[in-house]
């Protein structure tokens, strides 16, 4: 195949890919989006194996099938709530991929660059190794804490600021000291540098708390595209570097939304520590935030009964507890009793950006009747009742009128405005932020104790015996 | 400037078009004088003596008072009286008529009052957009008609609406199926839910679901894709396939309930029959239809015009007549109406017919001594682009937004400079190849950044899957390695990057695919 075509190819593949994204900005639309990812990628494929450069189809053939059987089974097995440690563990993948094709890059004894192209190869290659490492262990730490292997505490070890900077620096210097080696004889310092970046890549991860996961997964989604795009520089592949640096920005831009919603700022949610440096504030209003009033499920169920409009704030406890499908039995049964119900999603709700929705997809709730934050926060005074299960931080009032909360100036859904609100949480600890809700000490918030599950389960019960003696 | 308000010739019109609450604001706050004809208002129980205690002239027969309005006011179109003259000739040269007007099967009367310089608003005109709804007297009629349905279904229907459960044992409720949810549907749905029934809606527009669930009934379905929205949020017609899946719908139903309201129409055309012969006969006797489009040809099959008719034990009522029969109210909206349209003609102050004015012009069916309908068709707006739902939540913001946006600006142009001087540095020592390849990347960043604002927050795990997914391009990299010699470092190192990379792509392209199967609407 002639090199021009394989060029227009990758041009085309690109094209698709920039649709797909585009795609992806509606949900009508999104499928489509998907479709022409998928056309990019089998394009990409078969044109590079067709391309004069690959004769190695024994190894080729084998090796693609069988990577295509474990990633189908995976994504055919894995459940709605687990996505988050899913994508974790896909982002490690393109970074150690990326870190094996740049040594290989460094090894092929094709490459008979000189002078300053063989200089730029080089640093192509180390920050390539560099960025794929951090990806790597960093995804897989960030897998570890979404699965529970690794406590979702970050861990702070002290002077870690300095210590990334250290070791930053370290591969600096090992990379001074690696570009110029004649004969490959740069591979040593290249190994030890890859060492030393996967322990920042763990490092950084382990200090962040479960709360921020959303950020982390999407700043790792960025980092996995300048991974490929960093490939693609070495290997002179404007394929590689096009989608590298769509992936790249889109991670940037998700992360950023993230910390916006949660009104921080990027340096300090990647830095992490939260919820630690100021554990003593909150203490003060503690004693004074009065008594915590609790209901049973089968008094909920008669408060939905009787409210003509009802919120439902779902969070990550929802996913955990895999309460969505009886919780939209819940929504439909009120539905059609002419309740007006809706579900009202913070960003930042779950451990992956957009994680709610999703759940709520799979329970088959109509997407219409899931709104966003900015949607629907006005509509809390005009409501009767909000059930929030599993969420903590994202509808915190102290979030807004508390100066002294680590949350403060985040945007929450501002539940405590309606008449009433009921909390599903399994006891009375504070979330992932450790911050004390003084939403639970309201005159019109009553909890719910337990398992989110069971208790929607409950009231569901109620609901239903209900419904047929009034029929 | 003097209104005129005669009375209704049309057998059977019970309404008015001014009740004496509309004449008083007439008088009040637009300034104008109002006679009115002798009884107008008697079938609606307005008496001459309520008329004249708001202060209008009441004139005693209807030549003298058509004479003496420079507008006169009426409900239906003028039409012959009994002793061979037409209403339309009583009125003066020169004068404004507004009434409901029918002009696509009045070309002859339209002819009739061009040819007399009067300037006629059909209030059946006034053009479907927001700032008119206050004018829509066909609006008005049909939330009246649809009320008025139940009613008549109710009381020729031998049983309760409601269920109930008494010491004597149990009554079911009645089940309700309404079909064309538009103002006269959805006030259908209202009434029969308002008396107990269980209440099924049906509409080809899938966009009026949301308003029928709204209104307490139940919306059906069929497992069908094709919007029925025509211009002006009015049905259109449907394909054969459509109206066949439709109908096996109603065959169905039509056994099961009780009571059916049919308000299918679509403008223009005669009335889509949606009810045939042997669906009434399916039904169970004593069972209730009444028909709102008997007028224009009936959506039953059986429907008689003007009557009740009953046939295999169904009753099923064709009345045309439905708003007149709830005159008092059918005569306050309307004239509400009126004077809506009146008070945008500018009172009797400030009279004027702008023909700039879409809604004026709209119902404006002759003038001058012309006939000027249709109206020429209004340049739309380009529809504003939907706003896309907002992805950043704003910062509590301190500085005021003069001083952060030249802040920014200071910003932007630091970074700008800044960003030219390195490239400039690096386009002194790098090597053109990697100079293109920086342009390819940069450009990519900027569409990347682009694209992905505009993604609704609910897909970010979708996104994220899928441009995981397409992050998998690394397989080139691993690709373009694995060719050498098949025990050397470089093609085992390429092997395991295109293994891992082929796991993601296959794995992150399927996850999304299943993500997305799960939205629906």
């Amino acid at each position: 195949m002639p090199q021009s075509l394989v060029t227009v190819a990758y041009l085309f593949a690109g094209v698709l890919f920039i649709l797909s994204l585009g795609g992806l900005s509606a949900q009508e639309t999104a499928r489509r989006g998907n479709t022409f990812g998928i056309i990019g990628m089998v394009l990409a494929i078969v044109v590079t194996a067709l391309g004069a450069h690959v004769t190695g189809y024994q190894v080729l053939v084998p090796v693609v099938l069988v990577g295509t059987l474990i990633g189908a089974t995976l994504a055919a097995r894995v459940a709605m709530t687990s996505m988050p440690q899913l994508v974790a563990i896909l982002h490690s993948f393109v970074g150690a991929a990326a870190v094996l094709v740049g040594i290989a890059s460094y090894l092929d004894p094709q490459n008979a660059l000189t002078g300053v192209e063989n200089t730029i190869h080089e640093v192509e290659v180390f920050a390539g190794v560099f960025i794929g490492a951090v990806t790597f262990t960093g995804s897989v730490v960030a897998f570890g804490k979404l699965q529970g292997i690794i406590g979702s505490k970050p861990l702070l070890l002290p002077g870690r600021h300095m210590l990334n900077l250290g070791m930053l620096l370290a591969s600096v210097a090992l990379g001074v000291h690696f570009v110029g080696q004649p004969d490959h004889g740069g591979l040593e310092p290249l190994l030890i540098m890859t060492a030393i970046a996967s322990v920042l890549g763990v490092h950084l991860v382990m200090a962040i708390g479960g709360a921020d996961m959303p950020v982390v997964v999407s700043m790792l989604n960025s980092y996995s595209g300048w991974a490929a795009a960093a490939a693609g520089f070495m290997l002179s592949n404007d394929l590689l570097i096009i989608t590298g640096a769509l992936v790249g920005s889109s991670g940037a831009i998700l992360s950023y939304i993230m910390c916006a919603a949660m009104n921080r700022s990027f340096f300090s949610v990647i830095f992490g520590g939260f919820g630690t440096t100021s554990g003593a504030s909150p203490a003060a209003g503690a004693q004074e935030q009065g008594e915590v009033k609790s209901l049973v499920a089968s008094e909920c169920a008669e408060l939905l009964r009787e409210a003509e409009s009802v919120i439902i704030v779902p969070g990550y406890g929802m996913a955990v507890a895999q309460a969505q499908y009886p919780l939209y039995e819940v929504a439909q049964i009120l539905r059609e009793r002419g309740t007006k119900v809706r579900f009202a999603i913070h960003p930042v709700a779950g451990r992956l950006p957009g994680h709610m929705n999703v759940l709520l997809a799979e329970a088959k709730v109509p997407y219409d009747i899931v709104l966003e934050m900015e949607e629907i926060n006005e509509e809390f005074p005009e409501t009767d009742a909000v059930l929030v299960i599993g969420a903590n931080d994202i509808v915190n009032p102290g979030a807004l009128d508390d100066a002294s909360s680590p949350i403060y100036g985040m945007p929450v859904l501002e539940v405590w405005k309606a008449k009433n609100t009921v909390v599903m949480k399994r006891s009375m600890a504070s979330g992932y932020a450790g911050v004390d809700n003084p939403l639970f000490y309201k005159d019109n918030t009553l909890m719910l104790f337990g398992d989110a599950k069971k208790n929607v389960d409950a009231i569901l019960a109620e609901l239903r015996t209900g419904n047929a003696a009034a029929a | 400037m003097k209104i005129a308000i005669v009375k209704e010739v049309r057998p059977g019109e019970r309404r008015v078009a001014c009740t004496p609450e509309t004449v008083s604001r007439l008088i009040a706050k637009q300034g104008f004088e109002v006679v009115v004809e002798k009884g107008a208002g008697e079938l609606a129980a307005f008496s001459d003596a309520d008329y004249e205690k708001v202060g209008a002239k009441i004139l005693p027969d209807a030549r003298s008072t058509w004479a003496a309005g420079d507008v006169v006011l009426k409900v239906n179109p003028p039409q012959a009286l009994p002793n061979g003259e037409h209403e339309a000739s009583f009125i003066k040269d020169g004068g404004t008529l507004i009434s409901f007007l029918w002009p696509a099967k009045n070309g002859e009367l339209l002819n009739q009052l061009a040819a007399r310089n009067v300037t006629t608003f059909a209030m059946d005109q006034v053009p479907r957009v927001t700032r008119a709804q206050k004018m829509d007297a066909l609006s008005s009629m049909a939330n009246i008609a649809g009320y008025r349905a139940v009613i008549e279904a109710a009381s020729l229907f031998g049983r309760f609406f409601t269920g109930q459960m008494t010491a004597a044992g149990k009554v079911p409720p009645a089940k309700v199926l309404v079909i064309g949810a538009g103002v006269a549907g959805l006030a259908a749905i209202g009434a029969a839910r308002g008396l107990g029934a269980i209440v099924r809606a049906f509409d080809t527009r899938p966009a009026v679901k949301d308003q029928v669930k709204s209104m307490g009934a139940e919306f059906l379905e069929l497992d069908f894709e094709e919007d029925g929205e025509g211009a002006g949020g009015y049905a259109k017609e449907m394909s054969p396939e459509f109206i066949k899946a439709e109908m096996e719908l109603f065959a169905a139903q039509a056994k099961d309930v009780d009571i059916i309201i049919t308000t299918a129409l679509i403008p223009g055309k005669s009335a889509p029959v949606l009810i045939t012969e042997d669906m009434v006969k399916s039904m169970k006797p004593g069972s209730v239809i009444v028909d709102l489009a008997a007028e224009a040809g009936g959506n039953c099959e059986l429907t008689v015009p003007n009557e009740v008719a009953e046939r295999y034990g169904v009753k099923i009522v064709g009345f045309a007549d439905l708003p007149s029969r709830l005159a008092p109210t059918a005569s306050q909206l309307y004239g509400n109406n009126l004077a809506h349209l009146l008070s945008d003609l500018g009172g009797a102050a400030n009279w004027k017919v702008d023909l700039e004015d879409e809604v004026i012009r709209g119902a404006l069916v002759t003038h001058a001594g012309e006939i000027t309908w249709p109206p020429p068709p209004v340049p739309r707006p380009p529809e504003a682009p939907k706003p896309a739902a907002a992805t950043v939540v704003p910062l509590p913001t301190v500085a005021t937004e003069a001083a952060l946006a030249k802040k920014r600006a200071v910003q932007s142009a630091v970074v700008l400079v800044a960003l030219g001087a390195a490239l400039g540095l690096l386009g002194m020592v790098a090597p053109t190849e990697f100079v293109s390849h920086l342009t390819v990347f940069v450009l990519a960043c900027f569409v990347g950044w682009q694209v992905v604002w505009n993604v609704t927050p609910a897909l970010h795990t979708p996104l994220m899957s899928v441009t995981n997914a397409i992050s998998g391009i690394i397989i080139v990299g691993g690709m373009l390695q694995v060719s050498g010699p098949i025990d050397s470092p470089v093609t085992i190192l390429g092997a395991a990057a295109v293994l891992l990379a082929t796991i993601n792509i296959a794995g992150g392209f399927l996850v999304t695919q299943r993500m997305l199967r799960m939205f629906v609407r």
